[in-house]
């Protein structure tokens, strides 16, 4: 185990950035939270986590897939696609890593999204366990530890230092490069860090969160519930929650002619959308209540059954901080799971 | 540059040959600028085609894979990309991707069977594929039975393949039918449905569905009625779809994606899955 001290935290964004890009929560202008580019003058955000989730990096809001030039009746296809460089995304949360592994059960299954998979391959994750977990999380619902985050690096930060940790080889490699400006530390304080954060964790409102009742093959028990009429009603479809969402990962795949050829781009969808379904000869989810409710038995029926029993949300709360109804997967949950959830 | 190989990148196709079928239906042979075949399928799958800037979406490939130059596709006009391709002519390019999906299973549950196609409209495009297959290796199957019916005579996909070839083969009895009476048919006249059931077929088939949701609907409960279990009887479904390879999240029916884990489902199979299609 590594350590630094927070004084000299610049320093180590310095030489990580000596190598290649690093990226980390800075607030901007509007105080709030978002992945920056590191550069001198650049503070680490103190906000317990960024608006828009990092999954950007690896599965960006848009992307450019490949061109086409045409003329006349010929089409030449030009493949795009650049190799990607290392980079490190600094300061993830526990939730936020673990979708990562969400996502990868997508891209990553044969056949191999290229686009995902280049950047995933050089992106180099350091987390940041959570010293003040909100009360719209409910990471640990999911059997996720905000206290124990583990990515490439993992990483606490107490009053004064911070503390890194290595768990895999691009881990090690990023640690070994940054020997300079850290030195060598025992477990004792990260220990503590540790059980002060399992006190906070379990006194957050969302911590009896109970998932026992959704999973794979729950489909016909919750599919026709009557409640979904109910909490999809005032649900304005406006997919806030699918962007911020650090596990949703439908896209859109579009065409924009430049005058001088075409780009084919792929960027987030979401299936709140009235016409993420609709086709020439009809629409399957005609209704929001369709829509709404494709989406959470998405993340907690459908997913698991694909990905042995894995839910696709991470109760990062983004969702119930930003509905601008307050409608989210937490209401969703206590009011299909039964009595016990109330 | 990355090497690897993304199945969201097409290759090039040219069309070579134009077929106007019925008043909103063409059908389309594809190759690739060097004249061969862009892949191998199999019965059922289906395939990306798209215009650089107008769109890209999924098609089943009408033709057999005992085809070995071209494909086939047979397009209804109805939507931007089926009204551009519409226009097309002979030496426009195009792009391709494919094959997707899961295909019929005509080398395993269909082995052996007496076989009975059912389609309606441009419901006949995928199961032509299966059929010329089944024709193509004919004594692996038994007893072939095929209803199509459409709105109007001139609505009939494949008529003349149809009448020409497949009510010529020994052993396959082709049953048309119009939804309205017409001047100079004198074939059967009524709803694929109805027909069905008047046929009153004997069991000991294994049925293939394709159509409207509607006539889907009303034939699988002719079938039952018949006597048919959901085992015996496929179909394969149609929703909007983007990457073909169950990531972009459109096309799923419960935890089923149409473009990979179908779209041929068995019907019991089906059942299983809500009511969302």
């Amino acid at each position: 185990m590594r350590k630094i001290v927070l004084e000299k935290i610049d320093l180590l964004f310095e030489a990580i950035s000596n190598t290649m890009s690093l990226y980390l929560p800075v607030d901007q202008n509007d105080g709030k939270a978002a992945y920056t580019k590191w550069e001198e003058g650049k503070k680490w955000s103190e906000a317990l986590n960024t608006v828009k989730s990092p999954k950007d990096f690896f599965f960006p809001q848009t992307e450019d897939m490949m061109e086409f030039k045409v003329e006349g009746k010929n089409i030449e296809v030009i493949d795009t696609r650049k190799a990607s460089e290392d980079f490190v995304v600094f300061g993830v949360r526990a939730c936020d890593v673990k979708a990562f592994d969400i996502l990868d059960k997508v891209f990553l299954v044969d056949p191999c999204d290229s686009y995902y998979a280049t950047k995933r391959e050089h992106g180099i994750i350091v987390a940041v366990a959570c010293n003040k977990p909100s009360e719209t999380c409910f990471c640990s619902a999911f059997g996720i530890d905000a206290a124990d985050p583990k990515a490439d690096v993992s990483a606490w930060k107490t009053e004064n230092e911070l503390y890194l940790q290595a768990n895999t080889e691009k881990g090690e490699k990023l640690l070994k490069a940054l020997e300079n400006v850290t030195e060598e530390a025992t477990e004792e304080k990260v220990t503590e860090q540790k059980e002060q954060i399992a006190k906070i964790m379990k006194k957050l409102p969302l911590a009896d969160l109970d998932t026992s009742k959704f999973g794979g093959g729950k489909t016909d028990e919750f599919f026709n519930s009557p409640e979904w009429e109910e909490l999809s009603e005032s649900c304005l479809g406006c997919g806030t929650c699918t962007f911020v969402c650090p596990t949703c990962q439908c896209y859109d795949i579009k065409d924009f002619n430049t005058g001088n050829g075409v780009i084919r781009y792929r960027c987030w969808d979401s299936c709140m959308y009235s016409d993420f379904t609709r086709m020439a000869h009809g629409n399957n989810r005609n209704s929001q209540k369709e829509r709404f409710r494709q989406r959470f038995m998405h993340k907690l029926v459908y997913y698991p059954e694909n990905n042995e029993g894995i839910f696709g949300c991470v109760g990062c709360g983004r969702c119930v901080s930003r509905c601008p109804i307050s409608m989210n997967i937490v209401k969703v949950m206590k009011n299909l799971g039964g009595k016990e959830n109330e | 540059m990355n090497n690897t190989v993304d199945t969201l990148i097409p290759q090039v196709g040219v069309i070579t040959d134009v077929r106007i079928d019925t008043p909103d239906i063409k059908t389309f042979r594809v190759v690739t600028p060097d004249g061969k075949k862009a892949f191998d399928h199999k019965p059922g799958q289906c395939a990306m085609l798209s215009i650089p800037g107008v769109g890209e979406a999924m098609f089943s490939i009408t033709s057999s894979p005992t085809n070995t130059e071209y494909m086939e596709f047979s397009i209804k006009k109805c939507g931007c990309v089926t009204e551009w391709l519409h226009q097309a002519e002979v030496g426009q390019q195009i792009t391709i991707r494919g094959p997707y999906g899961k295909p019929f299973p005509v080398d395993d549950a269909f082995a052996g069977q007496n076989m009975l196609f059912i389609a309606g409209g441009v419901g006949l495009a995928p199961l032509r594929s299966v059929i010329n297959y089944c024709r193509h290796y004919r004594d692996r199957y038994g007893s072939i039975d095929i209803v199509y019916g459409s709105r109007s005579k001139d609505d009939l996909l494949d008529y003349q393949e149809i009448i020409d070839e497949w009510s010529k083969d020994a052993g396959v009895n082709v049953h048309l039918t119009i939804d309205r009476e017409q001047e100079g048919w004198d074939g059967h006249v009524g709803f694929v449905p109805n027909y069905v059931k008047e046929l009153g077929f004997d069991t000991n088939k294994t049925a293939v569905l394709c159509g409207p949701p509607i006539m889907i609907k009303f034939t699988l409960e002719g079938l039952i009625d018949l006597g048919f279990n959901k085992e015996q009887i496929y179909t394969t479904l149609e929703l909007r779809m983007k990457c073909g390879v169950g990531k972009c999240g459109r096309c799923n029916v419960g935890a089923k994606y149409v473009c990979k884990d179908g779209p041929v489902f068995r019907c019991d199979e089906l059942g299983e899955l809500p009511d969302e299609y």
